[in-house]
């Protein structure tokens, strides 16, 4: 709860969450214009959950991400900058312009990659786990993934080798409600994704992705037994998602006016700002200050990506081996 | 100082010396100790046919059993190369990669050029491939051409067990995914192999025989083949150039296309299907880079398009045959 954060973590909490939705909005208006390329899936309305997580992680713990992974990047400590140069195309993104939006990696901060196979995840943050368990470094691996890859095999298998190798990792699923077009009640068997961990012999949890104190305690707990050789959890934040499974999305599936609602009634940031500001721990101003400054932040990153270059012809046949 | 030791045993020796040298060297798989969790030996197996025996006791936590979980503990292992150690996991048969594909070429294989040249990935993954054993359509195919096709990956085909170890020391050492492929009839082939440890470099082909009439480029089990048909061969004075690349990515281009310009003749041997194989691909490799040289039809001789049969009677019909070989080498010689 909010008692166990300073003052401090509590501004570094709000300046996460508004870096992400800043992010994302910006994305959302420019994707329209048609300049940036491919596609884009947006994690707007999630961001109590990559930072009520993220929070917990140093350097060398792992995330591994998924196809909505804009939002786990920037909470693990992904330069944002970089970031929109990346899903830009541009030769300064964070992966040179090869990776682009679903791709996007950078492992000297643990951030083992969005991933464009929807479930891929859960393995490798087992390996990353298991590696760092030979080693003895106490670090710990979070899969995060979505009510659609809950129903990958994957998934299973990942959580299956966890608890087999007591490995220190949080399976951490957002179900968001929707997997593309199809309601996670429809494709999930039980009433709750978090209902499967006892049949992987770990603990399950249940969370408000909304409320960002309700995933920042919940992941504390998990994270600290996974470090303290506790061994694995599943955690299920219930969440949603702003914008459509990608941009251009008409969520026709959707209820009228549903978006618009829990904007208006749930959204993360507006509970956190009405709750740190209640007592006076933290002002209005305060954080209108830190908005102005992501504003900034993310309006010069676009800038910064529009005009940078794009990757030389060169880049083409480079980067494949480390030797070949 | 060399001694004469089999297949298995030298790519157990490969193994054992690896992680002897460099702590981070684990190895995991189904069984590969063997007895995890049972009331009997910890490490009863070494491996479905003990290739990684004896060393679950010699290096402690470090040969690792998994469940039957391919892509579970593939990822993992891709997963633990991308943190600092370098697996080798072990898939008992190629044809199981179907189950773990995602994890081999959308994950491994593309993670350096994906994160734009920030990502190390030094993984092996070990299999058994080849027809030979009865093993039926499910255990006894001959993939390599799969992973030939992807970028990102390399490809290594042992013909024989000085190969077998220093090209697996190779991979274990190499900073990039490999994917190591031991035919499952050559394990108890012997050979001259060093006691020290050595290194084979990848993309050198090993020329066996050398003669100028037609090249034979063989792979794997097959090379043992084509040297047999050339034996034969040269005692109806047919003479030879035997090539077996060793790596099938990266290819030796070179010692290839330098034999057919002095044979002008070219066969190519390989146990997997006809189509997109690594037959067309060393048949489409010479017609376009040496068309010139070429005085004959390139033969290619490969298994049938059909499953791997069960029965003896049918998989020996299956399997291209050294009476099969020296026929092609001789049609291709007569050619005019």
């Amino acid at each position: 709860m909010s008692e166990t954060l300073n003052r401090e973590s509590l501004l570094k909490a709000y300046r996460t969450m508004r870096t992400i939705r800043e992010f994302e909005e910006r994305v959302h208006i420019d994707f329209a214009t048609g300049e940036i390329p491919g596609f884009v899936h947006l994690y707007a309305g999630e961001e109590a959950s990559a930072t009520g997580v993220c929070m917990h992680l140093t350097g060398t713990d792992y995330i591994a991400s998924t196809h909505r992974g804009h939002g786990h990047c920037i909470a693990k400590g992904v330069d944002p900058v970089g970031m929109m140069a990346e899903i830009w195309g541009k030769a300064t993104g964070t992966c040179k312009g090869k990776g682009g939006s679903m791709h996007i990696a950078d492992l000297s901060v643990g951030m083992l990659g969005a991933n464009g196979i929807v479930g891929g995840g859960g393995p490798l943050i087992c390996g990353t786990a298991l590696a760092g368990k030979i080693k003895g470094d106490k670090s710990v691996g979070v899969c995060f993934f979505g009510d659609g890859a809950s129903n990958q095999g994957t998934i299973f298998e990942a959580m299956n080798l966890a608890t087999v190798w007591n490995l220190p990792v949080i399976f951490l699923a957002e179900n968001n409600g929707y997997a593309e077009a199809t309601s996670s009640k429809y494709s999930v068997s039980c009433d709750n994704i978090a209902d499967r961990a006892s049949a992987f012999g770990m603990p399950g949890v249940i969370v408000d992705g909304f409320d960002f104190f309700a995933v920042y305690e919940a992941a504390g707990e998990a994270i600290e037994r996974a470090r303290n050789g506790g061994g694995p959890t599943l955690m299920e934040v219930k969440v949603s998602r702003y914008y459509g499974h990608f941009e251009g999305d008409q969520q026709t599936y959707r209820a009228p006016g549903e978006v618009q609602k829990l904007r208006e009634t749930k959204d993360c940031l507006l509970q956190f700002r009405r709750r740190v500001t209640a007592n006076g721990e933290i002002t209005n101003e305060q954080l209108d200050a830190i908005d102005a400054e992501v504003k900034a932040l993310i309006d010069g990153s676009v800038v910064k990506a529009k005009s940078d270059p794009k990757p030389a012809a060169a880049e083409l046949m480079t980067d494949v081996y480390v030797s070949y | 100082m060399a001694r004469k030791i089999s297949y298995q045993q030298a790519i157990s020796e490969a193994m054992d010396q690896e992680m002897a040298r460099d702590q981070t060297v684990i190895v995991m798989g189904e069984d590969v100790a063997g007895g995890a969790g049972t009331p009997g030996e910890e490490d009863a197996w070494g491996g479905v046919l003990g290739v990684t025996k004896g060393l679950f006791h010699k290096y402690p936590g470090r040969v690792i059993d998994t469940p039957i979980s391919e892509s579970g503990y593939v990822g993992a292992a891709v997963g633990a190369a991308c943190n600092g150690l370098r697996p080798v996991a072990e898939l008992m048969f190629i044809d199981f990669m179907g189950v773990c594909f995602d994890q081999i070429f959308n994950q491994a294989a593309k993670f350096r050029y994906m994160f734009g040249g920030k990502a190390e990935t030094p993984v092996v993954i070990r299999a058994m491939y080849g027809a030979g054993f009865a093993a039926a359509a499910q255990h006894s195919q001959c993939l390599y051409n799969i992973f030939t096709h992807i970028p990102g990956l390399k490809v290594v085909v042992p013909s024989n067990p000085y190969d077998a170890k220093g090209l697996l020391i190779q991979s274990i050492r190499d900073n990039d995914p490999v994917i190591f492929l031991e035919h499952k009839v050559l394990y108890t082939m012997e050979g001259e192999v060093p006691e020290e440890s050595y290194a084979i470099p990848f993309g050198e082909a090993n020329v066996l025989r050398e003669g100028d009439d037609v090249t034979i480029v063989a792979f794997g089990r097959m090379v043992n083949f084509a040297m047999e048909a050339a034996g034969n061969l040269q005692k109806k004075g047919i003479h030879c150039d035997v090539i077996d690349p060793r790596t099938t990515s990266p290819l030796d281009e070179d010692t290839i296309l330098e034999s057919v310009e002095k044979t002008g003749r070219l066969v190519v041997v390989d146990e997997s299907h006809p189509r997109c194989s690594m037959a067309s691909d060393i048949a489409g490799l010479v017609a376009q880079k040496a068309f010139g040289a070429l005085k004959a039809p390139i033969e290619q001789v490969t298994a049938p398009h059909v499953p791997v049969p069960f029965s003896d009677s049918l998989e020996v019909l299956y399997v291209p045959s050294v009476a099969r070989i020296e026929a092609a080498v001789t049609r291709v010689k007569e050619y005019s």
